[in-house]
């Protein structure tokens, strides 16, 4: 789109004779503009303080960045420097001994945001997928709106439908059923509360399913629309082209979008406490109660006493912190790589 | 080779049937859980939808009646006070991303704002209590807003700084031509121009963290009582419904219900106005 | 099998909007027929009607006869899909697919009409990339490097290679040069020189020179109307119609 031609017209002929040089920043050209014409000193004072501001601003995000970062590490000093590494590797939880570890909460964290995982990606991308090659326009809208009121549902309104609505279901109807045919693996075995590791992982899919969904969209509508055309003009049927046309292609950024998807799976913390049951254990069923690193503070915070207790909780927020910032790093560049550093629209 | 006089294969109409279909039941699958989940809270929420419940605070555990009304008003004091800190810091990064930072400088804060945007809202309550909470020596109404004012910051200013960059250069330029300074260029013309996009970006952000409870748990700590005092523990409505949640008591469960109905009833709304502003392509001056 | 084409009435739409009325002609077997005409036409959307490829669109609609041979393209009960593989198509922007390897993007293809076969893949791959005259430049890298690698002229042979690779009867080349160098430009058309002694090659161009060249037959469309159809040397130095003269000497377009 040229914008040369259009903004000669609209310029003064007075000022700047110069030639459209697209090298010239705006702020170039406003220097060259004759002192009278920019009028007083002031003014140019003003723009230093504007874009001092401005600046100020900036910097206030790293700042706090920067301080939530010092505050995690520096409140968790007394736990590392106690604990040290073996911190993540140890099971013991004792507030009254004060001695704790991280493992169980790790492994809850992990274990519950797979299961989400397995459950979310496939209908996702499925939901994705249809959004873009299969819907018909007038359904369009509605379903993408629908997919993305499901993300403004607040935490702890999942939590609460996890309480009283999805665990009895689970507990009535579902667990069973796993039990029954799919117990030999030893996912589904103990006793059946309904809520539990399980539970925890549904409430997660359907929470990190519209993001993930989203992200994929994007994706996808950002493979060209020749590489759909050349697998057609092959003779592939509308499946056969999806395949190895659109997903092969998006493939790196649909891998980033389930990367951002388990970053988002990781921190959650209102609905995952209010159905895990919030005991650290490691077991090998998907029945039994969990912990995560979130759920432990949400907990045990207000009530802890004791500066180990507490910095070993600050730990598991830094632990938290460090995980998520390396899973949501490594999805932004999965997702970048596709889409060029097309703004997001869904993140935000 | 090829055989010129078949058709395709049964096998590849039917993988193609089924691939379609699965695609399309599990597009439909998804929409079920919304549909649950929001006709519960109506379902269950609307039995306790009386005056009461927005006049009166909670009643002592076992007695009914009562209401969440100071927890929608404390909710409605932090939103407001987490705007005061969350969208001046948030648009006037998004200028500075707009206008000033198409280079390292600006890269830098972005990648900022991306690691802001993905720390988990606990964290986030963490560092507010140990901004605020600890060195005021009580828990209170401002800590909260201090951490839910933080999370407005990366939605708003990335929202800001799209929308700024889809006015044209060309009106900028205009502007310039014209002698007006930089700093009113951006103020009036630029910002003015996008300004129902920032406008929906801060709904956005506000219905993000109105729902918000963990930021809350340890630093508004929450209050069964009236209180206005920046300075106290207040009751806010996302944490008074987990609270309620958990108690053994099913008027508790019927008051928890009846909130969630209140906090999703303000939210949706929210969103859905969002959506239809953004779709009517309120953002003048864009080609 | 003499697939010459045979097209009697056809109209095409974008929505409401008509792109093609009541096209009618006979593209010969085994012969190059060139499209010609002033920008927009109607010659690509012509030649996305002979394999269904036009309706692939949202909002779009066809109808009339179109029948290749003996096989109506537009019959009742006639897979679309099917006539894709039998009519093959080359892109104005060469477009391999960027996740397979060289010899990967010549047998997609075979593979999704269920050839496994090594042998035999080994073999179409390599018939199917001298065909397209990539053989030689090509024959050391087949699985090592992306279908994405190559030059803009080698992408754009690999694609002819590829729609050879399933024996279409009839080839479609929708500007197949207008995107590469003057070198790469006359490899294709040497290419097509070669090729229209097997297939029934149609190719559109807004390069008269080109028509000129390869083709043994040029049509001349105007506002989605086929003006003339005449032999090449016939059309450029005495042609029927007033319109196809002012095209030709460049009064417009």
């Amino acid at each position: 789109m040229p914008t040369a031609p259009e903004h000669r017209s609209s310029r003064s002929t007075e000022s700047l004779e110069e030639p459209d040089n697209p090298t010239l920043t705006s702020a170039d050209k406003l220097k060259m503009v004759p002192k009278s014409r920019v009028g007083s000193q002031e003014k140019v004072v003003a723009d230093r303080v504007f874009r001092g501001l401005v600046i100020l601003c900036a910097l206030a995000v790293m700042t706090i960045v920067g301080l939530i970062a010092f505050e995690l590490v520096s409140q968790s000093r007394i736990s590392i420097t106690k604990f040290g590494f073996k911190f993540l590797a140890k099971q013991i939880w004792d507030p009254v001994a004060e001695d704790f570890g991280a493992l169980p909460f790790i492994y809850g964290t992990i274990v519950s945001s797979l299961v989400a995982l397995c459950i979310a990606v496939p209908l996702a991308v499925g939901t994705a997928l249809f959004l873009t090659e299969l819907c018909p326009k007038q359904l369009r809208g509605i379903l993408s709106l629908l997919v993305e009121l499901l993300s403004a549902i607040p935490s702890v309104i999942y939590g609460l439908w996890g309480i009283f609505v999805l665990s009895p279901f689970l507990r009535i109807y579902v667990q069973p059923f796993l039990a029954k045919y799919f117990g030999w693996t030893g996912l589904f075995s103990g006793p059946k509360y309904g809520w539990g590791m399980l539970a925890a992982g549904v409430i997660l899919a359907i929470m990190i399913l519209p993001i993930i969904a989203a992200i994929t969209r994007e994706v996808i509508t950002a493979v060209p629309r020749v590489q759909r055309e050349a697998a057609l003009a092959l003779g592939a049927t509308k499946w056969e082209m999806l395949r190895i046309a659109v997903l092969r292609n998006a493939r790196p950024g649909i891998f980033g979008a389930v990367i951002l998807g388990l970053g988002r799976a990781l921190g959650e913390t209102m609905a995952v406490t209010m159905v895990i049951g919030n005991r650290p254990e490691i077991a090998r069923s998907l029945f039994a109660p969990g912990h995560t690193l979130a759920s432990v503070i949400a907990n045990e915070f207000t009530e802890a006493v004791g500066s180990v207790y507490l910095s070993a909780l600050v730990e598991m927020a830094l632990i938290l912190f460090v995980l998520t910032l390396i899973v949501n790093a490594l999805a932004g560049l999965l997702v970048w790589s596709i889409t060029r550093g097309m703004p997001a629209r869904a993140i935000a | 080779m090829l055989n010129s006089s078949q058709n395709i294969s049964l096998y590849r109409r039917l993988t193609n049937g089924v691939a379609i279909g699965l695609i399309s039941l599990g597009a439909l699958i998804v929409t079920v859980p919304l549909f649950l989940i929001l006709g519960t809270v109506v379902y269950r929420g609307m039995g306790g939808l009386n005056w009461a419940f927005f006049t009166q605070i909670p009643k002592p555990i076992g007695e009914i009646g009562g209401g969440m009304a100071n927890a929608i008003i404390g909710s409605v004091m932090l939103l407001g006070l987490a705007s005061l800190v969350g969208v001046p810091l948030g648009v006037g990064a998004g200028i500075f991303l707009a206008e000033y930072g198409r280079n390292k400088w600006g890269n830098i804060v972005r990648f900022t704002c991306d690691v802001l945007n993905g720390v988990p809202s606990i964290v986030i309550g963490l560092t507010a209590y140990a901004l605020v909470v600890v060195v005021q020596k009580h828990f209170s109404l401002l800590a909260g807003a201090v951490a839910l004012g933080i999370m407005m910051i990366p939605t708003i200013s990335r929202t800001t700084e799209e929308v700024l960059l889809l006015v044209p250069q060309s009106i900028r330029e205009a502007a310039l031509g014209l002698g007006i300074p930089r700093w009113r260029t951006i103020l009036s013309v630029v910002l003015r121009t996008a300004s129902s996009g920032i406008v929906t970006s801060i709904m956005l952000a506000f219905a993000r963290i109105a729902g918000e409870t963990a930021p809350l748990i340890f630093t508004t700590l929450g209050n069964s009582y009236w209180n206005i005092n920046l300075n106290q523990p207040t009751a806010a409505l996302p944490l008074q419904i987990y609270t309620y949640a958990l108690m053994p008591y099913d008027q508790a469960h019927q008051q928890a219900w009846t909130g969630a109905l209140v906090l999703i009833s303000m939210i949706m709304l929210t969103v859905i106005l969002f959506r239809f502003i953004a779709s009517r392509g309120a953002i003048k001056g864009n080609n | 099998m003499e697939a010459g084409i045979h097209v009697k009435d056809l109209n095409a739409w974008f929505g409401a909007k008509q792109a093609l009325f009541n096209i009618g002609m006979e593209i010969p077997a085994k012969k190059a027929t060139a499209i010609i005409g002033p920008s927009g036409c109607g010659k690509s959307t012509f030649v996305r009607c002979l394999n269904r490829m036009h309706e692939t669109l949202p909002d779009t609609r066809v109808e009339g006869t179109v029948a290749i041979g003996d096989l109506d393209v537009y019959g009742k009960g006639v897979s679309p899909v099917w006539i894709r593989r039998r009519v093959g198509m080359v892109f104005q922007k060469p477009n391999p697919f960027p996740t397979m390897t060289i010899y990967d993007n010549v047998a997609a293809g075979l593979k999704l009409n269920g050839f496994s076969n090594r042998r035999e893949l080994d073999n179409v791959v390599e018939r199917s990339l001298k065909h397209a005259a990539l053989w030689d430049e090509v024959k050391d890298d087949l699985k090592k490097k992306s279908g994405a690698s190559l030059s803009g002229g080698q992408q754009q042979r690999l694609c002819i290679a590829r729609a050879l690779a399933v024996e279409p009867e009839v080839l479609l080349m929708d500007e197949p040069a207008s995107a590469l160098d003057p070198i790469s430009t006359a490899k294709v058309e040497d290419l097509i020189f070669e090729l229209k002694k097997e297939y029934t090659v149609v190719i559109v161009t807004h390069n008269m020179q080109q028509a000129a060249r390869v083709a043994d037959f040029t049509a001349f469309f105007l506002m989605g109307y086929m003006v003339e159809l005449d032999k090449t040397e016939k059309m450029f130095t005495k042609p029927s119609d007033k319109r196809t003269e002012d095209y030709i000497t460049g009064r417009f377009g």
